[in-house]
């Protein structure tokens, strides 16, 4: 840091925008470290199972597991084409 | 009773060759007979960092393969006759590793030597996991820097779930923090992660602070672990860290910027 620092137009100070970023990416990550390691296979028969009804992509599905002290929750959600009705 | 340590980060370059033969230096130098293995299979770097490039005979993988024995292949440090170096093999093939070979290596180390410093590399792959496998203690080198916090938290959770200790369901292996190439005054600028915002997500032991230093390079150049240069900021940050991990009480140094005012005015380094 020299003399000329001082008279510089102070930026973001981009440290705290890095450590915010962090915190939620690895709230995130750590969420799903524990995921129950059938999921993606629960994820793969549950597409088939929909498929023989409907006509959806394979990115149509989404299973999320959420873990907090008191429960586990699955959450399931689908989404139908919207020419299929 | 040997312990196992492994250098850690996931991400790479971020200091790990330069920790581990500056903290196995500093064990050896200690009075403990100390090892230290290159994992990094293909692209071996510790026999440049601790400067016996030119001695390397036999390497880790030809101890596996039964080409050479132990002893044949460890190499005695020039500088500190309690300190051995296990050089990584050349070779192209990724499978050259394999756990069994790797636990027959490190129980015949145990019964001689009572630290087993291993060099990880970076990744997630097969050398990184047998670097850690077999682990009762990992520093994990962080930068402070996004990618390199994101790694090593990713890195804790494999310490966590992938390794003996984890899979025997036994006491997990503990894990300290070694913060790399931190620049104080960047961090007093609001420039950089600060030690308290990586601690804040990370949440570990801290063992110390290592701050960004040009003695590393020089001490790379000449091929000696850069704790040796006892003068260096970077070379007293290593031996607090050694002294704290052998149970010492050590202030931690390097966090603040200690420039006075005239440093600051002539820009100084
Ligand atoms: N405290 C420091 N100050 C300045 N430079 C450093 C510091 N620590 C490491 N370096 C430099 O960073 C580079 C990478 O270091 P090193 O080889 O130890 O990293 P690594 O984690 O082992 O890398 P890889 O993942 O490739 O094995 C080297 O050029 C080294 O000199
Ligand atoms: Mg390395």
């Amino acid at each position: 840091m020299s003399l000329l620092d001082y008279f510089r137009i102070s930026k973001v100070a981009s440290a705290s925008l890095a450590k915010e970023r962090l915190q939620i990416l690895v709230a995130h990550e750590r969420s799903s470290r524990n995921q129950p390691s059938y999921l993606p296979q629960l994820q793969q028969e549950l597409l088939e199972v929909i498929r023989k009804y409907v006509n959806v992509d394979q990115d149509a599905i989404s299973v999320n597991f959420e873990q907090d002290e008191n429960q586990e929750t699955l959450e399931l959600n689908i989404v139908l084409p919207e020419t299929q009705r | 009773m040997a312990r196992i340590i492994v250098v850690t980060s996931g991400k790479g370059g971020v200091g790990k060759t330069t920790t581990s033969a500056a903290i196995a230096m500093g064990l050896a130098k200690k009075g403990h007979k100390t090892a230290v293995i290159d994992f990094d299979v293909g692209l071996r770097n510790l026999d440049l960092v601790m400067g016996c490039e030119r001695r390397v005979v036999y390497d880790f993988v030809n101890v596996i393969n039964g080409e050479a024995s132990l002893n044949q292949a460890l190499i005695r440090d020039k500088n500190c006759n309690q300190l051995y170096i296990l050089p990584a093999s050349q070779t192209r093939d990724k499978e050259a590793l394999n756990q069994e070979g790797v636990g027959k290596i490190l129980d015949d180390l145990k019964k001689d030597f009572k630290y087993i410093v291993c060099d990880s590399p970076a990744g997630i792959e097969k050398g990184a996991h047998l670097a850690m496998y077999f682990a009762d203690d990992a520093f994990v080198v962080t930068n402070p820097e996004v990618s390199s916090v994101r790694d090593s938290d990713r890195m804790l959770g494999i310490l966590a779930s992938k390794s003996r200790r984890a899979e025997r369901n036994e006491e997990p292996i503990k894990e300290y923090l070694l913060l790399s190439r931190y620049s104080p005054d960047r961090v007093k600028l609001g420039e950089m992660l600060s030690v308290d915002d990586v601690q804040d997500i990370l949440s570990l032991h801290l063992l110390g602070v290592i701050p960004e230093s040009k003695s590393v390079l020089n001490a790379s150049n000449s091929g000696t672990p850069v704790i040796l240069d006892e003068k260096s900021d970077a070379g007293q940050a290593y031996a607090d860290i050694v002294a704290r991990y052998l149970g010492e009480d050590k202030p931690h140094r390097f966090i603040e910027d200690k420039k006075g005012f005239f440093g600051k005015l002539f820009g100084g380094k």
